[in-house]
């Protein structure tokens, strides 16, 4: 097995609240958080609203500082690398965002949009900057005499690819994805996600995909992590997560994507309540207040992310369920939102 | 501001969530080899404003009002007269001027100050300069320290920002008038005596610094709040992700999207100094004689108001034309800048 390009170990992160001046407990938008991600590689983070998928992947890109853990990227540790030390890596760290609307400065040419990162960190690729950027925008499908327009005039599915080609200026390894799909229509999703599955394919990048879009993630992830509250349920290998789910959180979110050859809920497991407040999270098992296999143990002893089978899939329950379901993710996904709905 | 020939379809240039369907229709047929050329925000600004015809008309009243008060000494010259002449000879015995409409002549085109029998005209196109040159150099002042106070509290957020909104409270806090009326003469007693006249410049020096020490809030806290909430924005983080620093957040990230509000808000300060300048004639501490003035000439006529209504109608007609063209210019501006914050 390769060497892992990005190595998380106990990656933590709490948001403060205070009162005035006084702390008063802190939010525990992530809560020691283990995997790897390979070169050229895949990992699909999904996990509802709130369950600290976003907050994971700016840690990554070093927008948000980790309270605890490390990160470790292509064999250094990043975790408190300072912005002098940094530079070297961002060229190899890049970010996609959520919204396209908000993450191209409205002020600003494409041109100056895609090249901001090579001029930021002094690059003059051969053949000068304009060149480089046009066949940024030529590879992420873009017109390249494009480079003089504003991102007004683009649709939302072209912002996202612009977002794209200035995240791929410098050359990078790996990319965390924050939700790239969610704002685009769906028609659109299809095409934004294989133009990165054909940039996968033809750069040799590796990926942290965050999701809500089940069918999305089965679509592009080779490995997929199912987050809860803060936490890692169950990671594994795309085929066993979807087929083989052992954490009933995994399944209940599985059987929320609709099956279009069944009509009605059919064995669609409806979880009861909310998600509880990531301030005060529940002892043992976050996932307990919901499961409908919770026992007394689950409330006294946290469930360790362990194999169950020998396998690369680690699931953190002490009841894992067995057997295998057998669906299709049809044409539409269910996203993770749905299922407490 | 309705105007016809404005197109509904305009969209914010700022505003990322709406598809400009201007600029689809307006830019010529990509055919043949045409390189294609997006238009910036900034453009399309301008092409609002160029269309709508009261930004036209308050525009050219202002490029007006500027050539004549720059061409000041230009009046002088042709005229062979200084503003300071008085022109005794023209005053009856009881000191108000001969003839009709205040005096009104071939010479003297908008007639004599009663009294000291100056030339109105010529008051009036010095005192123009003075109260152009006041307005205008405060604004400026105001907008450097509120755009430098803003981006550093809104940048640095903490403790330094609370330290400026508490500033920012207090100085709204101060009556400005009674502060001005305390500080301008002690400021004055400060460094001259009684004996002795201070330059007229100091006097203006001294009203554009009150100016900018209270005015710069406004733009503070309009700049801090853009600022704060443009920092969070992923193009600011997708920079940040990219390794630039500070200054390259600040001055090609941000600057670039909150110059528009802080233009506006200078075009709209200009008119409310002129007159808050010319108010301060009325308690005494505005521009001293000799210097020409708007404010003083208005505050000399209202003695004459009964007997020489002509002495108090220019200098009010034209501070009144000059506030109107600035605030309806401030407007149109804010509109092209801003299409959606129109009614």
């Amino acid at each position: 097995m390769t060497e892992p390009l990005l190595k998380v170990r106990g990656l933590t992160k709490h948001f403060p609240v205070r009162d005035g001046f006084r702390a008063r407990g802190a939010v525990r938008a992530v809560d020691g958080l283990d995997f790897d991600v390979r070169p050229g590689e895949t990992l699909g983070l999904v996990g509802e609203s709130g369950c600290g998928k976003t907050t994971t992947g700016r840690m990554l890109v070093r927008l948000l500082d980790a309270t605890s853990g490390s990160i470790e990227f292509d064999g250094r540790d990043i975790t408190h690398a300072r912005r002098a030390q940094l530079r070297p890596l961002r060229q190899d760290l890049q970010i996609i965002f959520q919204d396209p609307y908000a993450s191209l400065n409205p002020r600003h040419t494409v041109g100056r949009i895609v090249a901001m990162p090579l001029q930021v960190n002094g690059i003059n690729p051969p053949g000068g900057i304009k060149k480089r950027v046009q066949e940024l925008l030529e590879l992420v499908g873009l017109n390249p005499e494009h480079y003089n327009r504003y991102p007004h005039e683009f649709s939302g599915g072209q912002r996202q690819r612009i977002g794209i080609a200035r995240a791929l200026a410098l050359r990078p390894k790996l990319i965390v994805a924050d939700e790239p799909v969610s704002a685009l229509d769906v028609s659109i999703q299809a095409q934004v996600i294989n133009l990165l599955r054909d940039l996968q394919r033809d750069l040799d990048l590796a990926f942290v995909f965050i999701a809500h879009d089940l069918a999305v993630v089965r679509h592009f992830c080779h490995r997929v992590a199912v987050m809860y509250l803060g936490k890692i349920v169950e990671i594994g290998d795309r085929d066993d997560i979807y087929q083989r789910p052992q954490h009933p959180y995994t399944r209940a979110l599985l059987s929320a994507i609709p099956d279009v050859t069944t009509l009605g809920p059919a064995g669609r497991i409806r979880l009861a309540g909310d998600v509880p407040t990531p301030l005060n999270p529940p002892s043992g098992c976050r996932f307990r207040t919901r499961c409908w296999k919770a026992q007394d143990r689950c409330a006294t002893e946290e469930p360790p992310l362990i194999t169950r089978d020998g396998g690369g899939q680690l699931t953190a329950c002490h009841f894992p369920e067995t057997g295998t379901i057998s669906q299709d993710s049809g044409p539409v996904g269910a996203t993770a939102e749905e299922v407490s709905k | 501001m309705s105007d016809m020939s404005h197109p509904p379809s305009l969209t914010a240039p700022g505003d990322p969530a709406a598809p400009d369907l201007a600029v689809e229709t307006e830019s010529p047929p990509v055919g043949g080899r045409r390189e294609i050329v997006g238009r910036s925000p900034n453009q399309l600004a301008w092409l609002r404003l160029k269309r709508d015809r009261t930004a036209r008309t308050s525009a050219l009243t202002l490029v007006v009002a500027a050539l004549v008060a720059l061409c000041a000494p230009l009046f002088g010259w042709l005229t062979g007269m200084d503003p300071t002449d008085k022109f005794v000879d023209r005053l009856n015995d009881f000191g108000m001027p001969i003839g009709y409409a205040g005096g009104i002549s071939s010479e003297h085109w908008l007639g004599l100050e009663p009294g000291s029998g100056r030339d109105i005209m010529l008051q009036l196109v010095y005192g123009l300069r003075t109260s152009l040159f006041i307005a205008l150099a405060s604004a400026l002042l105001a907008s450097v320290i509120g755009v430098a106070v803003g981006v550093i509290a809104g940048w640095a957020r903490g403790w330094l920002d609370s330290v400026v909104n508490w500033l920012v409270d207090l100085t709204l806090a101060f009556p400005f008038l009674i502060f001005a009326l305390a500080v301008i003469p002690i400021l004055q007693d400060r460094f001259y005596t009684e004996r002795e006249a201070p330059p007229p410049a100091f006097r203006v020096a001294l009203i554009i610094a009150t100016f900018g020490l209270f005015s710069w809030t406004y733009t503070a806290r309009l700049v801090r709040g853009q600022v704060i909430s443009l920092r969070e924005r992923e193009f600011v983080e997708a920079a940040r992700a990219a390794g630039a620093g500070t200054g390259h957040i600040l001055f090609r990230q941000l600057l670039p999207n909150i110059w528009a509000p802080i233009l506006v808000t200078v075009s709209l300060n200009v008119p409310q100094f002129i007159a808050i300048e010319a108010a301060l004639a009325f308690v005494n501490i505005g521009v001293t004689e000799p210097t020409p003035d708007l404010g003083r000439m208005i505050y000399n006529s209202i003695g004459y108001v009964a007997s020489d209504p002509w002495y108090t109608l220019f200098p009010g007609l034209t501070i009144f034309l000059l506030v109107l063209a600035f605030n309806l210019f401030g407007d149109a501006l804010r509109d092209s800048l801003d299409p959606r914050s129109t009614r």
